[in-house]
């Protein structure tokens, strides 16, 4: 169903989905020719991010976890400087502080992502109350994990979030796994978006393979956040194609996940979906579908190659950056 | 100047800024009734909108304060000493280290203060002295006046200052009284040094809650001809060194007075600098006189044992005088 979206809007998602997924395609070549070290891929979810960005302003802001090259891809980052970033070179994002989990570009809105599973969604609560004191107009979203929602920071966020009626989504994308433990084994509820009843907020089950469902589902909460009328609890029902994390080849697939489910999965590819619906829609052509794809692959061996010519950053990086102004090293 | 008690001058600090910049707001636990003290009166003059009562939720709202300093406004919270270990998440892993980890591109002007309550049979849940924790984090500026002019004047320059401050409040210190300058261009810089009291025979470092303890020993020393030196460094993180060197060159005798437990505590990290940097200047090893390395005891028969007194200040100069 394309019903209310405009072509430009779906050619866009289209290319963003692309950009992530041949972005970390990249990346497991880089991987396995010992380039880069082990990054937490999100092949299979990118619906998610894409989907709930394209129904945001650049002047929203968002916030990741630790498997988060989708989301600052989604929310429109330059793709040499995430790659830099990975790389751990001086033109990456943080100057190649901040490696994979944490490619922030404060720029676009992207608040940065957390290592600390779960950490990121108070701070991401923190900015919509920025803009609730300052009666500005624009919302925030915060990205997280199954594994994550049992977190206490995000139980916190989402009462504190909704006594103050806060401009935020709380976007869980359930990926089915925390490594290798189901959720079903760790959430009490049968589905993690039935937690928005205690917290008084509308709790929203959304099919994370489709892009447009989840374009769909942001542009009604992001327009609740800003008319003021509070956060929403978005599940998106998804799937980490790929293991827990490139360089975890210990934990395989098979000890906690069936093949056949993984290749179930893989029948509702993000990428497919949304070609499809396009094509059917008379939205595009599959011509023009390939090319932004075939332009998305260009661009990132073109960012791979900036990544690979950046230089390491300095030894006077080191202690730069501790605090706002230089300090005395102790 | 006029004389206002320790907890009146934090309270000043704060207006002062809340007036100066509406960016500037406090929240925390029961903030409105300012049932700790410092924030009395702040909402009747500030309201609702910049004076937030939160729910009991530390990791929640420590977090919340990074995010909003993140774009833009200037949090400061209010909290104890004791209740940061269920927040310390976000004070280590975003308020410490969003700046760095993301290449310089994140600014936290963002006051966490740590009400430090000890001493009055609260025992160990209510009794923590966790500055040298945070020392050793990085990334956090940490304060901790001694009296109350630099409560005022520490308080204005954290709420100015772009980087992430913990200021923590000595509980036994916020009912002494001080002359505090009411002109309110009036700050404390950070990373300088105050020599409370001139001195040649030896040094006392004294932070916090021990500072009126260092400035009675130097008192009780001068009656038998001793003339002791009392430098409060007011913030641990930066550290005055400088200050502290050039007393020790002078005096070749060092004590440091902490009410951190002992291990790690604030003092330790002095006595390395001056071990490291001027040992060929002591005449005398170094006296470290901290808490006790035990959890606060309830019972006062055993409490009292725990912190640095005059008197064990006193023993230690003498120590240091062979
Ligand atoms: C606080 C914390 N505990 C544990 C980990 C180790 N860890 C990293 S990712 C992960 C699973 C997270 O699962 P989920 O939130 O569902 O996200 P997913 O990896 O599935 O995208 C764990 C346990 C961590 N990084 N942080
Ligand atoms: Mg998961």
């Amino acid at each position: 169903m394309t019903s209310n979206i405009s072509k430009d809007v779906l050619m866009l998602m289209l290319q963003r989905m692309w950009r992530i997924r041949h972005f970390e395609l990249k990346l497991t070549e880089m991987y396995g020719a010992g380039e880069i070290g082990g990054v937490h891929l999100y092949i299979g979810e990118e619906a998610v991010a894409v989907g709930a960005c394209a129904a945001m302003e650049d002047s929203d802001y968002i916030a990741g976890n630790h498997r988060s090259h989708g989301h600052p891809i989604a929310k429109g980052a330059n793709l040499k400087k995430a790659m830099a970033e990975i790389f751990g070179r001086i033109d990456g994002y943080c100057k190649g502080k901040g490696g994979s989990m944490h490619l922030a570009d404060f720029s676009v809105g992207i608040l940065g992502e957390s290592g600390i599973v779960g950490s990121s969604v108070p701070v991401a609560t923190g900015a919509a109350l920025a803009s609730k004191l300052e009666g500005k107009d624009f919302v925030s979203a915060v990205f997280f994990g199954d594994g994550a929602s049992n977190q206490g920071a995000c139980h916190e966020s989402m009462n504190l979030a909704s006594v103050w009626n806060l401009p935020i989504l709380f976007i869980c994308e359930n990926n089915q796994y925390a490594v290798t433990t189901s959720y079903k084994d760790t959430v009490a509820v049968e589905h993690i978006s039935d937690r928005a009843q205690a917290y008084n907020m509308p709790g929203i089950l959304v099919d994370g393979q489709d892009a447009i469902a989840m374009y769909e589902a942001t542009s009604q909460a992001v327009q609740r956040a800003r008319n003021g009328e509070g956060p929403t609890l978005i599940e998106a029902l998804t799937y980490r194609f790929e293991d827990h994390s490139l360089g975890l080849e210990k934990i395989r697939k098979s000890e906690y996940r069936e093949d056949s489910e993984i290749d179930e999965w893989r029948q509702r590819d993000p990428l497919d979906l949304l070609t499809k619906s396009i094509v059917n829609s008379g939205s595009g052509t599959q011509a023009e579908c390939d090319a932004i794809s075939l332009a998305a692959q260009v661009e990132v061996e073109e960012a791979a190659e900036f990544a690979r010519n950046s230089p390491f950053p300095d030894e006077s990086e080191l202690y730069k950056d501790m605090f706002s102004s230089e300090m005395p090293v102790v | 100047m006029t004389e206002k008690m320790f907890m009146q001058a934090l309270g000043m600090g704060i207006s002062e800024e809340m007036r100066a910049d509406p960016k500037v707001f406090l929240m925390g636990e029961d903030v409105r009734a300012s049932v700790y003290g410092a924030a009395t009166g702040l909402h009747d003059e500030f309201g609702d909108d910049r004076i937030l009562n939160t729910p009991l939720s530390e990791n929640g709202f420590f977090g919340a304060a990074v995010g909003a300093a993140a774009v833009g406004m200037r949090p400061i919270v209010e909290t104890l000493t004791s209740f940061m270990w269920v927040g310390m998440d976000q004070l280590v892993s975003q308020a410490a280290k969003m700046r760095y980890m993301f290449g310089g591109q994140a600014t936290l002007p963002v006051v966490y203060r740590a009400v430090m309550y000890y001493g009055g049979g609260g025992a160990a849940h209510h009794s923590d002295r966790s500055y040298p924790v945070f020392m050793n984090i990085g990334g956090l500026k940490v304060v901790a006046p001694g009296t109350p002019a630099d409560a005022k004047g520490l308080m204005k320059t954290a709420i100015l200052d772009d980087d992430p401050v913990i200021v923590f409040e000595d509980g036994t210190l916020l009912g002494t009284r001080g002359e505090v300058p009411d002109d309110p261009d009036f700050t404390v810089p950070f990373g300088v040094a105050n020599i409370l009291r001139d001195g040649t025979d030896v040094t006392v470092v004294s932070i916090a809650g021990s500072v009126p303890h260092a400035i009675a020993a130097a008192e009780e020393m001068a009656k038998e001809g001793v003339s002791v030196e009392v430098i409060d460094p007011r913030t641990l993180v930066p550290l005055d060194k400088v200050t502290i060197l050039n007393s020790v060159a002078k005096t070749g005798r060092l004590v440091v007075a902490d009410p951190a437990a002992k291990v790690c505590s604030a003092a330790s990290e002095i006595m390395s600098i001056v071990g490291e940097e001027a040992f060929w200047d002591l005449q005398a090893p170094m006296q470290k006189v901290a808490s006790k390395q035990v959890h606060i005891p309830f019972a006062q028969s055993l409490e009292k044992l725990v912190y640095p007194t005059r008197d064990g200040i006193m023993e230690a100069i003498k120590k240091t005088l062979g």
